[in-house]
């Protein structure tokens, strides 16, 4: 069981930071992308597979998509030109990191957690939407108007103010 | 208890509502103000009428009716009225004659333009004069008191444009007031030793038998009696206001103003307070009379006074030369008599005189007025004449006053008051001074009243006002005769009716003698009497003077004794020197100290606050400003400190959270609690 | 070491990787993907609670995931449409650069 779990772990976050150290964008999410199919396997190995199939469709989906999107309509010039402050704040950001994980390793540590090796808990598809239409129906009308103004803002925010017709009238 | 005795505050509250009325009244409203004030009087009469009737049927007792009026601590205020023949008589007196006047007034004041006025300030005095007759308290009396001699001002300076006339209202208000303070100061002490002004209540008033003898025993330096003292010092009030020398100065001067004026006031009703005043605390003057060894008896100062007042005022009046003048004196002289009267003892003689006096004088001011009114307001004697024939009921009147006055026997009032006070000085066992100098009054009186009438009435029409004269109006003509026939009928009350009538007044025993007893002074009066009119009558009346610009005879003949008395004694000037000087001085003094003493220090003051204000300002600019702007500056400093720290790099702020992430994590690992 | 050790510490790690990512790097989107991959991370620890934990409501785990997802994505659809405005303004989308609300 730990040896599945391993591996999971080692290829996401192997992805994980491989993505985030390339120059090339285009590059950088795509093995980003290979990040989050690693978390979706995770979640199918822990027993929730609608979970895993809600990630994939929605990161590997969705996220993604629109990441790239964003991307292309940017693209401009050479970007993270490497220079001597952003080497620093590289360092920098590294150690904070290690800083971070190290607090967060401790805290796991040191926290006696005792678990039986079970199986995983029984949630049936049925159940869950159950669940969210029943005692969790007000989360999810809210969440579904989240992400509708979610929508109406990004959109709003992509398009731009109208020209104008004089230069340096608000 | 009578109810005409609880009615008889009406008696001076009418005319005081109907002076109310006249002081709300416009010009316009003069019938309004008229009627008011002459419906009052003739009420006040009435009532007065009926108190007279209620009183002689119980002559010997005083009726009075007490009320508190306001306490203070453990002191009641208490105030009241009396009524028994004295007052009773006085207010008949004094309603009857007003009204007469009041009506005289609408006649002469007729083509004044501040009728209404007039009418609201004679009720005004009426209803202070009936006052002090009803008042059964000191202070009641002494408030009156001084509502009368207000009432007088108003008078005298009715027509008060005229500087004569607002001078005149001046003098006699600060000369009486100089009496009122004596008068003040006695009923203080008064009240300290008694704890009353009550004149009765019950035994415990001022006049009843206790506080006479704690007052009259003697305990002051001397061996003085204490009422001695307090008698005198009410004596100053009355001889403030009844013209007693030295206090009689203003008297002449008030005939500045209208005629029915002198004749309410300074003949029948004012000036007889003074006497009114005396008489009714006359138990209070006699309590030192058991004292034998005291230098000093309060009616011994009185009879002196009013002798010495009675010679003067007669003196002088015959070298006067203004009609009224010549009235004003003769009032002063009698005034003095009816002190003399006092003052030897016979307070019913003195009153007496008063009753008859108000009668035949303000007989003779009326008839005066209607003399000056005919001339034109023309009263220098000297420019009248011959007025015998057109103004013939005037003249029957004057010359009915002028024989009450000079005291014509046996048929005329004054005849018959001025023997008793003859009578009454001739008894007085002290000294004989007063009843020299009143018989040698009685050849002056006689004397200068002849002169009067032959100068005025007698000879010819002396200048172009008094040729064009004419008999007044009914108006003015019927109240003359009134009057002229209680200048007469009064008379027979001093007949040998007279113990009677006495009797009645004090509510004693008929006296054993008759008046006829003093036979022997009654000749020599009727002689002096003679003696003065025919020296009048040879002087003035034989050869009348055709010019008003000749000399009087008398001036002729003793030119500096004249100047001297037509001068009036040159009293005047002596105040003047004297004491108006030293009136100046304390006042240049005063005027002296009040601007650099006190009104330095006020500066001081407002320099010491100016000061503290500046202080206060520099404190306010230097460390209150100074430190609110330092605090400002140091938010400020510390805001823009605290915006470097907005760097707007949203990774900047990252790392700061992450940073500060692990530091409380680690707090809460291996510091904080469990 | 248990299973659920094990997961804690992957998704401890994964946000660490995440962290180190946003902060290091300067490009806009790349920030925005490496706050994506902090909220994976602790959806990680959801799940791994969720499995291994002990036993309650069944389906609280995966439905506060599920929310935590729909979340992200709308946090990331917001800040990407933010990039492009971003990029309209300074022609870069240089993260540090954008220091427009300094002070």
């Amino acid at each position: 069981m730990n040896a599945v779990l391993a591996v999971i772990a080692l290829v996401t976050v192997a992805s994980a930071a491989v993505a985030l150290s390339r120059r090339n964008l285009l590059h950088s999410i795509l093995i980003l992308a290979g990040s989050w199919a690693g978390v979706a396997v995770f979640y199918f190995w822990a027993g929730s597979q609608f979970l895993a199939f809600a990630q994939v469709l929605v990161y590997l989906g969705a996220i993604s998509m629109a990441a790239l999107f964003a991307v292309l309509l940017t693209r401009h010039s050479r970007d993270d030109v490497a220079g001597a402050s952003s080497h620093q704040r590289a360092v920098y950001a590294i150690l904070t990191g290690i800083a971070v994980a190290a607090v967060l390793l401790a805290a796991v540590a040191r926290t006696p957690l005792t678990v039986r090796p079970s199986a995983p808990p029984p949630l049936s598809v049925r159940e869950l939407g159950y669940t969210l239409m029943g005692s969790h129906a007000a989360a999810l009308l809210v969440v579904g108007v989240l992400l509708t103004v979610a929508l109406i803002g990004a959109v709003v925010l992509a398009a731009g103010d109208p020209p104008d017709p004089k230069e340096g009238e608000p | 208890m009578k109810p005409i005795l609880s009615l008889l505050w009406l008696i001076p509250a009418l005319p005081l509502a109907a002076a109310a009325l006249g002081a709300v009244t416009p010009r316009s409203g003069r019938r309004r103000a008229a009627a008011a004030a002459i419906a009052a009087m003739a009420g006040s009469l009435i009532l007065s009428v009926l108190a007279l009737r209620a009183a002689l049927l119980n002559p010997s007792a005083h009726l009075y009716l007490n009320f508190d009026w306001f306490t203070l601590g453990s002191a009641t205020v208490r105030l009241g009225w009396l009524l028994d023949p004295v007052n009773g008589l006085m207010c008949v007196m004094v309603s009857l004659v007003g009204l007469l006047i009041f009506i005289f007034s609408l006649g002469y004041m007729d083509k004044d333009e501040n009728f209404a006025r007039f009418f609201c300030f004679l009720s005004l005095f009426a209803a202070a004069m009936l006052g002090v007759v009803v008042s059964n308290s000191l202070l009641l009396l002494f408030v009156s008191w001084e509502l009368v001699g207000l009432a007088s001002y108003l008078l005298i300076g009715f027509w008060f444009q005229r500087p004569a006339a607002a001078a005149a209202a001046k003098k006699a208000f600060i000369t009486t007031r100089i009496g009122d303070l004596g008068f003040l100061l006695g009923l203080i002490w008064l009240y300290d030793s008694t704890g009353t002004l009550l004149l009765y209540d019950g035994g415990g008033g001022v006049l009843e038998t206790h506080a006479l003898g704690l007052l009259g025993a003697g305990g002051l330096p001397f061996g003085l009696a204490a009422s001695t003292a307090i008698a005198l010092l009410i004596f100053c009030g009355a001889a403030g206001k009844s013209g007693q020398f030295p206090l009689h100065v203003w008297l002449p001067d008030a005939m500045e103003g209208p005629t029915p004026v002198s004749a309410l006031i300074h003949a029948a009703t004012m000036v007889a307070a003074g006497v009114f005043l005396v008489a009714r605390v006359f138990p209070l003057f006699e309590a030192d009379q058991a004292l034998r060894s005291v230098p000093l008896h309060a009616l011994t100062v009185v009879a002196f006074i009013g002798a010495i007042t009675a010679l003067l005022g007669a003196l002088i009046a015959v070298a006067q030369e203004d009609l009224k003048r010549v009235l004003a004196f003769s009032t002063v002289s009698q005034l003095g008599y009816m002190m003399l009267a006092l003052g030897v003892g016979s307070w019913t003689a003195a009153l007496f005189h008063l009753l008859t006096h108000a009668f035949f004088k303000a007989l003779l001011f009326l008839a005066a007025g209607s003399v000056i009114h005919a001339a034109h307001h023309e009263q220098d004697i000297r420019r009248l004449g011959g007025l015998r024939g057109p103004m013939r009921l005037t003249f029957a009147t004057f010359a009915v006053g002028m024989m009450a006055l000079a005291g014509v026997p046996f048929v005329f009032s004054g005849f018959w008051s001025k023997e008793a006070i003859l009578h009454a000085a001739s008894q007085w066992d002290v000294s004989s001074v007063p009843l020299v100098a009143a018989l040698a009054g009685v050849v002056l009186t006689a004397f200068y009243m002849t002169r009067l009438v032959c100068e005025v009435f007698l000879g010819h029409a002396r200048s172009e006002e008094s040729s064009h004269a004419h008999e007044s109006p009914p108006v003015m003509t019927v109240p003359l005769v009134v009057l002229a026939f209680g200048a007469v009928a009064l008379g027979f009350l001093g007949t040998p009716a007279w113990p009677w009538i006495q009797s009645r007044m004090t509510g004693q025993p008929v006296a054993a003698h008759s008046i006829l007893e003093g036979g022997g002074l009654m000749a020599l009066s009727i002689v002096l009497v003679a003696l003065g009119i025919g020296a009048g009558a040879a002087l003035y009346g034989l050869r009348p003077r055709t010019d008003s610009a000749a000399p009087d005879p008398l001036a002729a003949s003793m030119p500096r004794v004249f100047a001297f008395l037509a001068n009036r004694m040159k009293l005047d000037e002596l105040y003047a020197a004297t004491l108006g000087r030293l009136n100046s001085f304390l006042a240049a003094l005063s005027d002296v100290l009040d601007r650099r003493l006190w009104d330095g220090a006020v500066r001081l003051l407002a320099r010491l606050g100016q000061l503290t204000g500046s202080l206060d300002r520099e404190a306010d600019i230097r460390g209150l400003n100074a430190g609110f702007d330092a605090v400002s500056s140091g938010v400020r400093r510390a805001g823009r400190a605290y915006s470097g720290a907005q760097t707007g790099a949203a990774q900047g702020y990252l790392r700061a959270l992450a940073l500060a992430f692990v530091v409380l994590a680690l707090i809460a690992m291996w510091g904080g609690g469990r | 070491m248990s299973p659920l050790q094990l997961c804690l510490a992957f998704s401890s790690v994964l946000f660490a990787v995440g962290l180190a990512g946003a902060l290091a790097r300067s490009n806009a989107i790349l920030v925005l993907l490496g706050l994506e991959l902090m909220l994976n991370a602790a959806n990680l620890n959801f799940i791994a609670f969720w499995r291994y934990g002990p036993a309650s409501t069944p389906a609280t785990g995966v439905v506060f995931v599920l929310f935590s997802i729909a979340v992200a994505a709308a946090e990331a659809a917001v800040g990407l449409a933010l990039v492009i405005a971003l990029y309209r303004r300074q022609k870069n989308i240089r993260l540090p650069e954008a220091t427009h609300l300094k002070g």
